[in-house]
């Protein structure tokens, strides 16, 4: 094999000696090329490149200040290729300040370092190490949303008994949502800002509340996520109890709003024990519960949605919504396939309430399991449970975890709706309506028809009426609500 | 946890109140009457023969050839292997040593006492670059010019040095930090600032015009000749917190080309060991990955006090052997140092990042919480023995070290 060593000298350019360590290395891999350097002419320097076979007469006549490129290639051809590259390496333009690195902490102490004022933690590590790092959060007097989940019941009592007496607050663990002093935590949206407070065990319960409530003109002062087990037995409502204190002594929150599977009784008498004794209205939104006891402030509400209308003082949302368009009844059962958790089950309840029997992977009080359910029940399905995500994303993160059982939905003739929601917001995929749209655009013609709802507002990047236009062009019906939408698909069904 | 917060403050509140002068340069022999015949000192925690990388082999037979204590260099090596030269680490006699980090008898080494506390620390004076003894060189032309520091620059400077009084490192560091050095990779600054110092007292003492300008040339035609200096500054300013009972501030890091140790100073002497790494960098014409022996030299202790990649936004050149090379990357560096230090020296700062200061104190609770582990800037020896050194780059303190050091201090503090 022949080689062929080229030399070129540059005089009067400069460059730094492990900048040119690096340049040469990128010559030194392009193709034919064997060895490469690029070196100031130093005598020194001039020896490596001799010790290396690579100096020539150009560059063994260089001087300190000249610049010296040095190949040795397989073929002229590649050695004049090589030369062109360092040649377009040494002129390109150097990278502006504000496309480098950007220094991120890797732990709190850093971070408080950095931002000495923050007053509240947001903590995303895999479940094992969630509680440490909430406790370190709050004995540095950090109030802390916890949004990983699989945290043992008996840490999570711990931290908060903790957090009580340190006069902080802990969001979760499980807390998708929340939105304090107009900043939205995870997965949330841009909602107005106004005099209504919310506190839920609920992420998308949360998120259809005030969206509902921000998009029918009202306005949220804070909503407070408390982890899906807060109402449980074992954690006894410890930081709903500190919520509605917060809340309670807000004097920019006028009335309060409470979402939560229904709570154990225990629970739910020492939580509405503490609302009896505030001065505020409370809207009370127990999903599956049929009614509670409650003080006088307090007023009951079935579904999310009836839980905003009564946060607006009874005003009606979407009053008569009729959809555009005319669908003929069709025999069959109800098919849903949700992203979020607590739309899944007010999807159940409002079926059920109609009349239909209704199974679940995350059965509400009222449906059945779906493993024992037969081929004549409506199938709601949680696809944000964790049998679905187990390695996989959140569908509100990347929808497409449903196409499959989407299309196979909407080619079989034993379903008459399909059931949808669609969440945008923080943390939500850029544009679930038109992946949707793309997906039904496969999917034969004729199939079963959709209904959807879009969960957001449309300051949120997605834009609420773009996604329901995006959705209404495929072909969707579209709701103005979630429990709409199950209403709608009710309605759809020939009895 | 108060105990530890306590004893971590005044390790570093130690470490800052140092004030490290380079007083003498003198043969090991006089300096550590402890060196005693056939006794080898070399770089990073206790190693036998038996499990030495090629370079460090190299070094220990050219060593053994220079004191004469073998003919030839294979000769050198059966001696060696035969178990008749001791082998001990340079950190167990108060020196430190770049690279393999070879100190005998006869080698001269620079001193350097901390006035505040009235230690001294020794290492030996830097060869220059190319085939040299540190990176495992052991021929005719590397052993000829450690005879001639030993016999010439070693007794110049020693006199030129006790004539001056001494010169004090701490605010040569700070200038060298703002004119861009780091002082592991980049010694261009205050190796100036040194020559600029010492060469009137030079003048002096040497009276062989000759001999003068020879002595000149060489540190002026050095850019690294300031290593050795910062690396025995290094050694004298930790020294004085180790052991204090209680402290996860690291006292010592350093590799033998086979280990990684580090020392604790809440656990006095104890050494927690983990194979080495292999640096990232970049490497010289005709050289690549291939060639290159694991981590290798006592020159961690610039890291240990806050120096070489904990400064790396001082020197944004120096990044370039891992990444882009712009001065933000240098800047991630070091801020990302600042997770596992206990401080930030309030005299070694640096102007771009508005003079922060270096961070200090590495705690190896922060290292083992963060899963940060210290960034280290190195030359790379080729694993050949004789050949020498053949790239730069950055290589990270494996995190065994760490954890380990980490469950010996909660032991003994008894917390489990």
């Amino acid at each position: 094999m022949s080689v062929f060593i080229v030399n070129e000298v540059r005089k009067g350019l400069y460059l730094d000696s492990v900048a040119l360590m690096r340049l040469s290395r990128e010559v030194a891999g392009l193709p034919g090329v064997v060895e490469a350097a690029l070196m100031m002419g130093t005598p020194a320097n001039r020896r490596i490149l001799a010790e290396a076979g690579l100096l020539a007469e150009e560059g063994a006549n260089a001087q300190g200040n000249d610049l010296v490129i040095a190949l040795k290639a397989e073929s002229r051809e590649a050695a004049q290729a090589a030369l062109h590259a360092a040649r377009a390496r040494l002129d390109r333009p150097r990278a502006a300040t504000g496309e480098a690195a950007q220094w991120k902490p890797r732990s709190l102490r850093a971070a408080l370092r950095a931002r000495p004022g923050a007053t509240l933690a947001l903590i995303s590590v895999p479940g094992d190490f969630a509680a440490a790092e909430a406790r370190k959060a709050l004995r540095r007097g950090l109030h802390v949303m916890i949004f990983s989940d699989n945290v043992p019941v008996a840490q999570e009592r711990a931290l908060k008994e903790e957090a009580r007496a340190l006069g902080r607050l802990v969001m979760g663990p499980d807390c998708g949502t929340a939105i304090i002093n107009g900043v939205p935590l995870a997965f949330a949206n841009r909602v107005r800002r106004g005099d209504i407070g919310v506190v839920g065990a609920s992420g998308t319960g949360i998120q259809e509340v005030t969206c509902l409530i921000s998009e029918a003109g009202g306005g949220i002062s804070h909503a407070i996520g408390v982890g899906g087990r807060d109402l449980s037995e074992a954690i006894g409502g410890l930081s709903t109890l500190m919520a509605i204190d917060a809340l309670d002594a807000d004097p920019g929150t006028r009335r309060i709003v409470l979402i939560s599977k229904p709570p154990h009784p225990d629970v739910a008498r020492a939580v509405l024990e503490r609302v009896s004794r505030s001065a505020k209205p409370f809207t009370i939104c127990f999903l599956g519960q049929k009614e509670a006891d409650l003080p006088p402030n307090a007023r009951f509400a079935p579904t999310l949605k009836a839980a905003a209308e009564d946060a607006l003082d009874g005003r009606r949302i979407s009053e008569g919504f009729q959809p555009g368009v005319s669908v003929p009844r069709r025999e069959g059962v109800i098919v849903g396939l949700f992203s979020g958790g607590t739309l899944c089950g007010e999807a159940q309840l409002v079926l059920a309430s109609q009349g239909r029997r209704v199974a679940s992977n995350a059965p509400v009080p009222g449906s059945e399991p779906l493993a024992s359910a037969g081929a004549s029940v409506d199938r709601i399905l949680d696809l944000g449970a964790d049998e679905f995500t187990r390695g996989r994303p959140h569908p509100m993160i990347d929808p497409s975890v449903r196409d499959d059982m989407l299309l196979k939905a909407l080619a079989d003739p034993g379903v008459a709706v399909v059931l949808l929601d669609v969440v945008i917001g923080y943390g939500a995929h850029p544009d679930p309506a038109g992946h949707l749209a793309s997906l039904l655009a496969t999917a034969a013609p004729g199939h079963v028809p959709v209904v959807a709802s879009v969960t957001g507002t449309e300051a949120d990047r997605q834009s609420r009426s773009r996604q329901i236009a995006t959705l209404e062009r495929a072909g969707v019906l579209v709701a103005p609500s979630n429990a709409q939408a199950a209403e709608l698909a009710f309605a759809l069904c020939r009895a | 946890m108060r105990i530890i917060e306590e004893a971590n403050r005044e390790a570093v509140r130690r470490l800052f109140d140092g004030d490290p002068v380079l007083v003498d340069v003198a043969p090991a022999a006089e300096l550590i009457p402890s060196l005693g015949e056939r006794m080898l000192l070399h770089a990073g925690p206790p190693i036998a023969w038996e499990r030495m990388c090629g370079p460090m082999r190299g070094a220990v037979a050219g060593a053994v050839v220079f004191e004469g204590w073998a003919p030839d260099l294979e000769a050198a090596e059966a001696l060696a292997r035969s178990g008749a030269v001791a082998f001990r680490p340079n950190h167990d006699f108060g020196a430190v040593g770049p690279m393999t980090g070879m100190t005998t008898r006869s080698m001269p080494l620079m001193v350097v006492e901390n006035r505040r506390f009235g230690n001294r620390a020794y290492c030996a004076l830097n060869e220059g670059l190319g085939k040299v003894m540190r990176f495992g060189g052991n021929d005719a032309e590397v052993l000829a010019r450690l005879a001639w520091l030993r016999d010439v620059l070693g007794p110049a400077l020693g006199e030129a040095l006790r004539a001056s009084g001494g010169i004090a490192l701490k605010p040569l560091i700070a200038r060298g930090l703002a004119m861009g050095d780091e002082m592991h990779q980049r010694n261009v600054a205050c190796t100036s600032l040194f020559l600029r110092q010492i060469a009137p007292w030079l003048a002096r003492t040497v009276s062989d015009r000759e001999r003068l300008a020879d002595i000149l040339a060489f540190i002026g035609g050095n850019d690294q000749f300031f290593l050795n200096i910062a690396m025995a500054m290094g050694k004298a300013l930790t020294d004085p917190a180790r052991s204090i009972e209680g402290s996860s501030v690291v006292t010592a890091m350093c590799r033998n080309g086979t280990d990684f140790g580090i020392r604790v100073s809440g656990t006095g002497d104890t050494w927690f060991v983990a194979p080495v790494e292999m640096p990232q960098g970049l490497y010289f014409p005709g050289f690549s990955e291939a060639d290159a022996n694991p981590d290798m030299g006592d020159s961690a202790i610039v890291e240990t006090v806050g120096l070489g990649g904990f400064a790396m936004a001082a020197a944004p050149a120096v990044v370039g052997f891992v990444g882009a090379g712009s001065a933000a990357d240098a800047a991630v560096f070091t801020r990302s140092m600042s997770e596992i230090t206990v401080a930030e020296n309030p005299e070694w700062t640096i102007p771009s990042l508005d003079f922060a200061g270096v961070p200090t104190g590495i705690d190896v609770r922060l290292v083992v919480e963060t899963g940060i582990a210290p960034a280290i800037n190195t030359g790379i020896a080729h694993k050949k023995p004789g050949i020498g050194q053949v790239g730069a780059g950055v290589v990270r303190a494996p995190m065994a070290c760490f954890t380990q050091a980490v469950r010996a201090l909660a032991e003994r503090l008894g917390v489990t």
